[in-house]
């Protein structure tokens, strides 16, 4: 088993809007039994949501707020996993809601090589 | 009470409070020397009441000053007391007294301290829960054996290596510091929880002693509660969870301590009080930011206190499924997040969900395949119940899914 990165963005036109109370709780449950079912297979090893602000670090000490006003998309979280190969972790990574979300959302799967290869 | 269950009684309830007291003077090294005193003490006691003497107005003091003049005794028999003790209380009055503190509030301070001591990691969980019940608890070497249905030698066994391994370790008994508690708390807690299961799901049949050790857990975790520093949101939780499932203790075994499925329980037979003090332990837990695993169970068990089904309580019992699998992994709770999939989602969901689970080795898995198909494909219900009553090993089980079957 290896364990693999699950990169989740958002495309940030969709964020111009909002969401409504319900539409976050709605977003929360398909996210959870998405998380949960991946969980169930014992195949969850960490991860979290990200909050909305942020500061980006450039060369030369300069920090911006952001990094929103130069990038369309916008990292909303991630999870790491435990898969056998990375066609698993791209099957349990295609079950992710925000691929529903919006055509432009998208999940990145990266393997991680820190040396967790039991 | 009469007089023959007068020291029964009094051996559980003034046992362990003897003991722990007199642990904290002579250190953990001391534990058998604590028990032999408070074992003998008692021995005087039947001697005495017995024979003529009758039972003195107030027994348990009556059992303290005996405990206070034969750890004195001891003590001024020891080689520590002479040379090191003894020159720092010149002119002090009462030694005894001095040395052995019985007030009740010595008494929980020890009591809270031999529970740290006691859950220390560094012995088995399983030695952990009989030090408990035979230092803690005030429970007899037979009692526990039975509980752990096995003999006594195996528990005499098993509790002497753990005193060993608290002695060589030096493990002092104290508690812990505020910036130690949460990290300390952690194994006393879970202790305590399997305290708690080892009565809930005992495979024992005497429900007399199952519903023992229940009230015993609740009893530890209602002190840690009633101090101020380990009155933890967590510790609150856990109670919680404990009060929601010893609710339904009445109606869960039959008069022969056979389960009765949570379906088919007579709910006038669940404790209400229980569950109204499962809910106010569950308010308290919610100060704080930190989501316990024991938060997420008192939130399922709260749930399972509503007998009546509805999207409410399955797509709460699911989202907390969630949450608690992220946090620890279990087959159990991965195939009970499963079932509330398919109450909260739908069966087909389900279905397709239990197939990746991978607990092919687990007959509650086929008996939840079962279930799912039973009003879709029934002869996948019929074959999947069948493989699991072929890999059940209880009786109980047997028979629980038979009637599954029988029922298609």
């Amino acid at each position: 088993m290896d364990e693999y990165l699950i990169l989740m963005r958002l495309d940030m036109v969709i964020r111009e809007t909002p969401p409504s109370p319900e539409q976050v709780q709605q977003y929360m449950k398909q996210y959870q039994d998405w998380v949960g079912g991946i969980a169930a297979q014992n195949k969850f090893v960490g991860g979290t949501a990200l909050s909305m602000e942020g500061k980006v670090i450039k060369s030369k000490d300069v920090v911006t707020d952001g990094p929103f006003a130069e990038i369309k998309e916008w990292i909303a979280g991630f999870i790491t996993i435990r898969a056998k190969d990375f066609d698993e972790a791209v099957s349990l990574a295609k079950g992710c809601p925000i691929l529903k979300g919006g055509e432009s959302n998208s999940v990145e799967v990266r393997r991680l090589t820190g040396g967790h290869n039991g | 009470m009469d007089d023959q269950q007068l020291i029964p009684h009094l051996f559980r309830t003034e046992y362990r409070k003897i003991v722990s007291v007199l642990c904290k003077y002579f250190g953990l090294g001391g534990i058998e020397t604590a028990e032999d005193i408070a074992s003998e003490t008692f021995l005087t006691a039947a001697q005495t009441w017995g024979l003529g003497g009758g039972i003195p107005p107030n027994p348990t003091a009556w059992l303290y000053s005996v405990a206070k003049n034969k750890a004195k005794n001891y003590l001024q028999r020891s080689h520590l007391y002479r040379t090191r003790i003894e020159p720092a209380l010149q002119g002090s009055e009462d030694t005894a007294d001095y040395l052995i503190d019985l007030s009740p509030q010595n008494i929980i301070d020890s009591q809270l301290q031999m529970m740290f001591a006691i859950c220390h990691p560094s012995i088995s969980t399983e030695a952990q829960i009989g030090l408990s019940l035979r230092i803690l608890c005030g429970f007899g070497i037979e009692e526990i054996a039975n509980a752990f249905l096995t003999g006594k030698d195996t528990i005499n066994k098993r509790l002497f290596r753990a005193k060993e391994i608290l002695r060589q370790g030096k493990i002092s008994v104290e508690l812990p510091s505020a910036d130690e508690i949460e990290q300390r708390l952690s194994p006393v807690l879970a202790t305590i929880y399997l305290l708690f299961n080892e009565g809930y799901y005992s495979i024992s049949q005497d429900k007399t002693l199952r519903k023992e050790l229940c009230l015993e857990a609740m009893r530890l975790c209602t002190m840690l509660v009633e101090n101020e520093s380990t009155n933890t949101p967590q510790v609150n939780a856990l109670l919680s969870l404990m009060c929601f499932h010893a609710s339904r203790f009445e109606a869960r075994l039959d008069k022969d301590g056979a389960i009765v499925l949570y379906q088919q329980q007579d709910t006038s037979l669940w404790n209400a009080d229980l569950i109204s003090k499962g809910g106010y332990f569950l308010r308290r837990a919610a100060a704080g930011d930190k989501l316990s695993k024991y938060h997420l169970e008192a939130g399922i068990a709260y749930w399972n206190t509503q007998h009546t089904d509805s999207k409410e309580k399955w797509e709460n019992i699911l989202q907390y499924y969630n949450r608690l699998l992220q946090i620890e992994y279990s087959p159990i709770a991965a195939l009970n997040r499963t079932y509330a999939l398919s109450k909260a989602n739908s069966k087909e969901e389900a279905i397709l969900q239990a197939e990746k689970l991978g607990l092919t080795d687990n007959h509650f898995y086929f008996a939840l395949l079962g279930e799912l198909y039973k009003d879709i494909h029934r002869q996948k219900a019929i074959e999947n119940f069948q493989q699991a009553l072929h890999m059940a090993k209880t009786m109980t089980d047997k028979q629980a899914i038979q009637k599954r079957l029988d029922q298609l």
